[in-house]
């Protein structure tokens, strides 16, 4: 259940950051699409668990 | 009025005007976004505007607004509103509720009461007061205030004498929702940081003279590894 609080918050923070490394949106949400996949698939790995 | 030419490898440079970034950097900091938008930077000013301050909105709601409190006292240190402050303007209500309850006021924007800690039952010391068990108490309470710090922690005798305190029974009656609106908050204040320096300095766009160097250092690394081996 806790999970789910982690999700929106990796959403947040990779548009964010994304935003911090771009000044077009496209490529704002093409960053920050590749790191929340990135964030995601290692969250998927550890839950080795 | 400094303005930042990014050289692209195709099509135009991207050029950022940043303004007065001092300014800029204080909008800011003040409510996220503000600052893009003195920029005219108003896509990133709104996605960083929506972005940090659902975040923070979303935490203090789950938190019932008890999460973003300021208190520097020994043995209440809340060391999280140093992150939650950057923010900006939505967490400096918290300073104002401080500065009123600091030598015992009752703070603004009243949210509940709870008995105090010598209260005759010591088991419902700190606890809400509740038509139920109010048993037409009249007199002084402890209250809780929308983003005020915890009431009645000024008092060790009386800690002693039962096993809680008001930001014990926060955490209790709040469960994990205390923890995760703190959470929230904690990475909204420090997110907006990160929009205040996009602000100040503009995006840390890497140019193809910069992707260049960053190879070719690459390049030599793996050119030494390989004469070790």
């Amino acid at each position: 259940p806790q999970i789910w609080y982690a999700l929106p918050l990796i959403v947040v923070v990779s548009l964010v950051y994304g935003a911090t490394r771009h000044e077009n949106l496209r490529e704002i949400f093409a960053h920050s699409l590749r790191n929340a996949i990135w964030c995601v698939g290692f969250m998927a790995i550890i839950f080795l668990i | 009025m400094p303005e930042i030419v990014y050289p692209q490898e195709s099509g135009e440079p991207v050029v950022v005007d940043l303004q007065d970034p001092y300014w800029a950097a204080f909008l800011a900091w003040v409510w996220p976004g503000a600052g893009h938008f003195y920029q005219r930077r108003f896509a990133k000013g709104l996605l960083f505007m929506i972005c940090i301050l659902s975040t923070y909105f979303f935490g203090l709601g789950i938190g019932q607004g008890r999460v973003v409190y300021a208190s520097f006292k020994p043995g209440n240190l809340r060391w999280q509103f140093v992150c939650q402050l950057g923010v900006g303007a939505p967490a400096l209500p918290a300073i104002i509720q401080s500065m009123k309850t600091k030598k015992g006021g009752d703070p603004y924007w009243i949210l509940c009461e709870r008995f105090p800690a010598d209260y005759s039952n010591p088991s419902l010391a700190f606890h809400k007061i509740t038509p139920e068990n109010n048993n037409d108490y009249t007199g002084e309470t402890i209250k809780d205030g929308f983003m005020a710090p915890p009431g009645g922690m000024n008092k060790p005798r009386a800690r002693s004498r039962v096993q809680t305190d008001t930001l014990g029974r926060w955490h209790f009656e709040g469960k994990h929702y205390f923890e995760m609106g703190t959470l929230f908050t904690v990475i909204a204040g420090l997110l907006n940081l990160l929009a205040v320096y996009d602000a100040f300095c503009g995006p840390a766009i890497i140019t193809p003279a910069q992707r260049e160097m960053l190879e070719s250092k690459k390049k030599k690394k793996n050119k030494k590894k390989k004469k070790t081996d």
